[in-house]
């Protein structure tokens, strides 16, 4: 028989629909048996306890960055942490930092989507296609690789001190993507898109305090990319190109 | 009402090739019940086929053989005219997806990469290490980005508008703000995706309910073929996780509790790289027989990666051993991977030709949700990614002939009925005192899992169709905690139920009434296929009586008479 654990959940709730309430914890008791994730039990409550309970999910299975949030204070994907991995019986669960809370756990990613929409975020060519494929090395390839990964979940968006106390700026994700095309040889845009981001709230608005790597399921660094935009705005000045 | 010319149900990869085929000439609207790069197609992880001819042992590769490969497939009941179409359009959607930025592996002379997959006579798979999914469905995103497609997201459609053999658009749910919205259209495209929830065990996100099937069989349009369900053979035990058919493409083996590689009994020639129905069918056989292994989620088969060394996991299948360290606890490095066949894709589907119309006019589908049919009775890995963008693209496509030089005007009045009674049942639904939606779809999904599996049976059949009579008496009675109608996802759930058991009861009849095997389709009391009876298509249409009334169709022979299926 596989042993059941009492677990309580303490879970923010909030409607924007009603500001007058004050967000507030409320507790759930519910039996969970080893291996089971934060989703699942999430969707239990839903089901067996409270039917109002606001979350998103859908691939279960940490690829569709559906369900970002806040697990005993560390953002992560709650379809992939375990119940069972914190040492201790309660888990507390809130939404994504830096977001306007639409309910519950799920929030107004609109900020997150803008940001993402103004670096072009596509791949800009200049040449006329070929009739095949473009031809790429597989060292080309895998120079966009970890920035490729990226699942759009925006952990790292609520994990950034700077978007913290400035709403305007980039965040990590936008420039993780930014620099996926910026790197990729197919790529043919004009250098002086880097001028859009050369100021406080692009490249160097960020703190480099890597809070974003930590918060990052799928190993990507946003880091590394603010810090290879920076030098490929260096390089445009100094030679009058970044590539 | 809101009103555009053509509204396109689903944000996946069929839905948005479509849209950023029409966009620029049409008023387009794009819903989308989660935001469209949340959508299922993100979890495709082997990749797409397309007759490239880019690996060394792959020169002489062509459509001609990726048809021949895609029809023998199929257990001979795909419609061959529409086969050769898509795989003639293979290479140039790859091509055109390429182009577009989609960042495919590389073989080391610069060209797309391609792996061996099950049923394929060459290595014509193209691919990003093992998350193809994820790197298509955002590409196609980022074009649709770049020509401003308009996105409704978190907009569920909850009904389709038809009246005299004509669509006039839908009826969507805004979860965010919880209004019911008329919206009226020249042309609806569905492309809604995969019915796998209605299994307990599968791969498929929790959002691939099949309620766009269920809607469009609900507004009086056939589903086609819906007992073809395919089941993969390598769901991760537990969490039924997809992994990949790319671990034995990359040369993986399927081992018993007595260390064989039992595959060479079922096929000795692919070994484990024959077609999914085969490999399903030969675990679970194993693990009937008592040469499975013992775990407390179940009965399971290991797959064997060790042997391809840590160098080759690492670059070409990175996301399945993050799966497996995140979900189980076990490196693949080191350990073999537990799995078993869990339900994964839905063959059937929406009854659409190889220009993704539907019986109605101005409704088209394509994508999972459809069936043209090019994967018959069984779909080979690889073809769906495809299938996704090329129908995708010949949608657009055929509403934009369509369109041209017609002047059509939405009828009003079918949609302001529609929308009564739409606001009626989520009353009812709101003001009930039955029961609530999870434990009835538990119920269903159970019984789909227990009694319409890999295997099949006269009396499993007919328990599993007098069990959805059941459950449909006791969703008349489904009712949700809160009347509010803003992000209530359980009202959400309760309205795509009833879709869910409409999708069911045409499985499970259509399964009970095909007296042969064929394909994923295998009767232990019929276990040969029938051609001279059985050489056809199921055609499921909602009865007066509220039952499935079904009818047959020819399939489409071109030029691969249908001979045995041997791997």
């Amino acid at each position: 028989m596989i042993k059941e654990t009492v677990y309580t959940f303490k879970i923010l709730r909030y409607d924007s629909k009603r500001p007058e309430e004050a967000a507030q914890f409320r507790s759930y008791q519910i039996k969970v048996i080893p291996g089971l994730t934060i989703l699942a039990v999430l969707i239990r409550i839903r089901d067996e306890i409270d039917g109002t309970l606001s979350f998103r999910s859908s691939c279960r299975s940490a690829v569709c960055g559906s369900c970002a949030m806040v697990i005993n204070g560390k953002i992560d994907l709650a379809c992939r942490t375990q119940v069972a991995s914190f040492g201790t019986n309660t888990i507390i669960l809130e939404p994504l930092p830096n977001f306007e809370i639409i309910k519950d756990l799920v929030v107004d990613m609109t900020p997150f989507w803008n940001m993402y929409e103004k670096v072009r975020p596509y791949l800009i060519r200049k040449s006329p296609d070929p009739e095949k494929e473009i031809q790429q090395s597989e060292e080309e390839r895998k120079r966009i690789d970890q920035f490729v990964n990226c699942i759009l979940c925006a952990s790292c968006y609520g994990a950034c001190p700077v978007l913290a106390r400035n709403p305007d700026y980039l965040g990590p994700a936008a420039m993780a993507k930014l620099e996926r095309f910026v790197l990729d040889s197919r790529d043919e845009r004009p250098g002086d898109v880097l001028e859009e981001i050369n100021n406080e709230n692009g490249v160097w608005g960020c703190d480099t305090v890597f809070r974003c790597i930590d918060a990052c399921p799928k190993d990507v660094r946003p880091t590394d990319s603010i810090v290879g935009l920076r030098k490929a705005i260096l390089k445009k000045k100094l030679l009058g190109r970044y590539k | 009402m809101l009103s555009h010319d053509i509204i396109i149900v689903g944000g996946g990869l069929a839905g948005l090739r479509a849209a950023v085929g029409l966009c620029e000439k049409y008023n387009v609207a794009l819903l989308s019940k989660v935001h469209p790069i949340r959508s299922h197609s993100i979890a495709a992880q082997g990749g797409i086929n397309a007759s490239l001819a880019n690996h060394p042992d792959a020169k002489d590769d062509s459509w001609e053989k990726h048809t021949f490969d895609t029809v023998k497939g199929s257990d001979y009941l795909a419609d061959q005219h529409a086969v050769e179409i898509m795989c003639k359009q293979a290479p140039i959607i790859v091509y055109e997806m390429e182009h577009w930025g989609c960042p495919f592996s590389r073989f080391p002379d610069g060209s797309i990469a391609q792996r061996p997959f099950g049923g394929a006579g060459y290595p014509r798979t193209c691919y990003s290490a093992d998350i193809t999914g994820h790197v298509l469905l955002n590409t196609l995103y980022e074009r649709a980005v770049s020509k401003g497609v308009k996105v409704y997201p978190e907009w569920y459609v909850i009904a389709l508008v038809t009246d005299n053999g004509r669509c006039h658009g839908v009826i969507a749910f805004d979860l965010i703000n919880g209004k019911i919205i008329p919206m009226k259209s020249k042309v609806t495209l569905f492309a809604t995706g995969g019915y796998g929830r209605v299994y307990q065990y599968s791969t498929n996100a929790l959002i691939n309910t099949g309620s766009g099937i269920g809607i469009a069989y609900k507004a009086g349009v056939p589903a086609k073929d819906m007992e073809f369900v395919q089941f993969h053979p390598t769901g991760l035990i537990g969490t039924n996780i997809l992994i990949t058919e790319a671990c034995r493409g990359e040369g993986g083996y399927l081992v018993n509790n007595k260390n064989e590689r039992f595959m060479e009994r079922y096929a000795p020639k692919a070994m484990e790289l024959a077609p999914r129905d085969i490999v399903s069918r030969s675990i679970q056989t194993e693990i009937d027989e008592g040469r499975g292994f013992e775990h407390p989620l179940g009965r399971y088969i290991k797959l064997d990666l060790r042997h391809l060394g840590a160098q080759k996991i690492l670059e070409k299948l990175p996301g399945i051993r993050n799966i497996c360290i995140d979900f189980l606890g076990i490196d693949p490095i080191k350990e073999p991977i537990p799995i078993m066949p869990v339900q994964h894709y839905s063959m059937g589907g929406i009854d659409t030709n190889e220009k993704a119309e539907t019986e109605f006019e101005g409704f088209y589908a394509a994508g999972e949700c459809a069936c043209v049919s090019v994967h018959g009775a069984n779909r080979l890995g690889g073809n769906s990614l495809l299938d996704t963008i090329a129908f995708g693209k010949l949608a657009s496509i055929a509403i934009d002939e369509y369109l041209q030089g017609k002047d059509v005007t939405p009828d009003e009045t079918p949609l302001n009925n529609k929308l009564a009674e739409m606001e009626h049942t989520i009353r009812m639904i709101t003001g009930n005192k039955g029961e609530r939606p999870f434990s009835i779809l538990a119920d269903l999904s159970k019984n789909m899992s227990a009694n319409v599996g890999i295997f099949r049976t006269k009396d499993e059949l007919a328990l599993a169709l007098e069990n959805i009579l059941k459950i449909k008496e006791r969703y008349k009675g489904v009712y949700v905690s809160s009347s509010e109608l803003h992000m209530n996802y359980e009202l959400l759930n309760a309205l795509e139920l009833g879709s869910m058991i409409e999708v069911a009861h045409t499985i499970a009849i259509g399964a009970y009434l095909r007296e042969e095997s064929r394909g994923a389709h295998s009767r232990r009391d019929f276990p040969a296929r029938d051609d001279a009876n059985w050489l056809k298509h199921t055609i499921a249409r909602l009865g007066a009586d509220g039952n499935p009334e079904i009818s047959f169709k020819d399939v489409v022979i071109t030029r691969y008479e249908p001979m045995e299926r041997k791997y």
